[in-house]
């Protein structure tokens, strides 16, 4: 009798437990499925367009939407030059904060600068975009694209990159548009890396005399690359998919000509923002997915390779204390 | 000797001084853009700021209005997102937290979540673009929810197993050594013990999607009226803004920049909000 009454309550409770479990191993299995549909997904909606070039979508640098007749050249070629121009200005400039706030900066400051610039990753990117395109662009095409083209338009090879209109609308505004979105990304992981290195060896080489520079550049920085370039491969995904800084500044043309950088361009992103809800269904759209397939591709092997370096650097913090 | 002594301690110093002027400047170079960014913002997005932008629908061109339906829209949609994406990455994290932590399934879902959670979100559009509206044949806020709610979960995934892991053992073991069954340790005591970080990963996803334009472009669409039925097309504020500030239009560009006023308090409050959530305390 009495042990009856307790186990009813106690079988209750036992299924209780089985459907938690099942339904957060259902959970677990949704996001998995949520990776395996978006491949799915974008490979069936990418058929047509797929079947008819295969590969050679990727060079082939026609898109005309009358004629139906498409490439993905012209895109590809915008996302990695603009993704370009955003590394080489953010990471230089990530690494010096992440350097400010690891050695330099007085404890009480740290914080504070920390959260400004990682709210610097919080704002939209619409945001980025609007400000580019209506503050940003007139502003740079009037200090920085004209005065580049008066001193230097007529060097060679260097008047290659700064031909074209300068109306602050392009590769470059785009890139730089980029780099201001991705250097939180970078610098929260350089500064994260840097500090897991051992105060012990910090503390050693400036005992033996090192300059502040020489301790970061000698001993942090060797000790930390693996995870160093895992933040920037982090900031290269973001800067490869990013979709609205880009399509507001990036001037939307399908353009090849010229390896300008003042020259208005397209990116992945921008094309499909742009074209994909007024696309007709068939080529078209089918090449507007391959071209987020291509995308996703992209930023899927980047995306891994950052996340592998930056899982090797944090088995390492683990065995070293 | 001695000199050559001297002029390589200089130069070690020239060295450093440089290196960390450069530094500092790297530093101030943030922090320009962050205060350059937000001071437009505030400036233009207040001069564009009145009543009339809460209670008028978005207008045609060179007319007066404001961004009611959008603004409604952006709640209706981030709302039932959140609705939706929560459970499910509660649930998730849980199991990766509490359940097994260490098996093959839960470290490729790890895997898998980090790459969701960088993956670009015009990605996520066309994925729903393909499972909703392509088979329903119109656009629709529903679309724009469940692409929404497609970002909520990697963030929430992330949060809560990270917060569940910071949970002591010996809570756990003791819940156990009364004959407390799992759910109720996990739901009654750490998920309890976790509350607050589990509200923040709320908070930044809430924060996130409130901003996100690309998923929306081809799922909601945009609706130049109100419309209280999420099976159609429905505007929400970033893609109005989005419309509004590629135009030449005067009053369309004014109306985008008081959007995006509202967006960036409401984004920046929500993260400031979950920051003060989880300070250390000290």
């Amino acid at each position: 009798m009495n042990t009856s009454s307790q186990s009813s309550p106690r079988k209750v409770s036992g299924l209780l437990d089985q459907l938690f479990g099942w339904a957060s191993l259902g959970a677990v299995l949704l996001t998995l499925a949520m990776l395996a549909g978006i491949l799915v997904s974008l490979v069936t909606g990418a058929w047509p367009a797929i079947a008819k070039y295969g590969l050679s979508f990727l060079t082939r640098s026609i898109w005309d939407p009358v004629q139906d007749e498409f490439g993905g050249l012209v895109m590809i070629y915008g996302t990695l030059y603009t993704s370009i121009i955003a590394l080489v200005i953010a990471v230089p400039v990530s690494f010096g904060i992440a350097l400010f706030l690891t050695e330099l900066s007085p404890s009480w400051l740290k914080r504070p600068l920390g959260t400004a610039i990682e709210l610097l990753a919080a704002i939209p990117s619409i945001v980025y975009g609007m400000w580019g395109l209506l503050v940003f662009s007139p502003i740079l095409s009037t200090y920085i694209q004209m005065p580049l083209q008066r001193a230097f338009g007529n060097v060679p090879v260097l008047k290659m990159f700064i031909s074209g209109p300068p109306v602050g609308i392009g590769i470059l505004s785009a890139g730089i548009i980029l780099a201001i979105m991705i250097i939180p990304f970078i610098a929260s992981v350089m500064r994260d890396v840097f500090e897991v290195t051992p105060p012990l060896l910090k503390e050693s080489a400036y005992g033996l005399g090192s300059t502040t520079w020489e301790v970061v550049s000698q001993v942090v920085l060797p000790y930390t690359k693996a995870g160093v370039v895992g933040g920037i491969m982090l900031g290269l995904g973001r800067a490869l998919g990013e979709t609205m800084a880009v399509t507001f500044v990036i001037g939307n043309m399908n353009q090849l000509n010229s390896i300008s950088v003042f020259e208005p361009a397209n990116s992945i992103t921008s094309a499909l923002a742009n074209e994909f809800a007024e696309a007709s269904n068939g080529l078209h759209q089918a090449s507007l997915i391959y071209l987020g397939l291509v995308l996703f591709f992209i930023t899927f092997v980047v995306l891994s390779f950052s996340k592998i370096l930056l899982a090797k650097m944090r088995q390492r913090e683990g065995t070293s204390s | 000797m001695s000199d050559t002594k001297e002029q390589m301690f200089e130069k070690r110093r020239k060295v450093n001084q440089m290196a960390i002027a450069l530094s500092m400047g790297a530093m101030a170079f943030g922090l320009v853009w962050l205060v350059w960014i937000l001071w437009d913002t505030i400036i233009l997005g207040i001069g564009g700021l009145n009543l009339s932008t809460f209670t008028e629908m978005t207008p045609a061109p060179n007319d007066a209005g404001g961004l009611a339906n959008a603004i409604y829209g952006s709640f209706i949609m981030v709302g039932l997102a959140t609705l939706i994406g929560t459970p499910i990455g509660i649930l998730a994290g849980i199991y990766l937290a509490e359940y097994s932590p260490k098996s093959f399934l839960s470290n490729v879902t790890r895997f898998v979540n980090e790459i969701l959670l960088s993956a670009p979100s015009i990605v996520i559009g066309l994925f729903v673009y393909n499972l909703v509206v392509a088979t329903t044949k119109t656009f629709s806020g529903w679309a724009g929810v469940i692409a929404l709610a497609l970002i909520v979960i990697p963030v929430v995934i992330r949060t809560t197993e990270n917060m569940l892991l910071l949970v002591p053992a010996g809570l756990r073991e003791a819940a156990y050594a009364l004959g407390t069954p799992k759910w109720k340790v996990i739901v009654g005591i750490t998920l309890k013990a976790a509350s607050s970080g589990v509200v923040t990963g709320i908070l930044l996803a809430v924060a996130r999607i409130s901003g996100e334009t690309a998923p929306l472009l081809f799922t909601a669409l945009n609706n130049q009226f109100w419309n209280s039925s999420l099976s159609g097309p429905v505007a929400s504020l970033p893609v109005t803004i989005f419309k509004f500030a590629m135009s030449p239009y005067q009053n369309w560009q004014e109306l985008a920049w008081a959007g995006v006023f509202l967006i960036t308090v409401a984004v920046l409050g929500l993260n400031i909000l979950a920051r003060l959530l989880t300070r250390p305390q000290s």
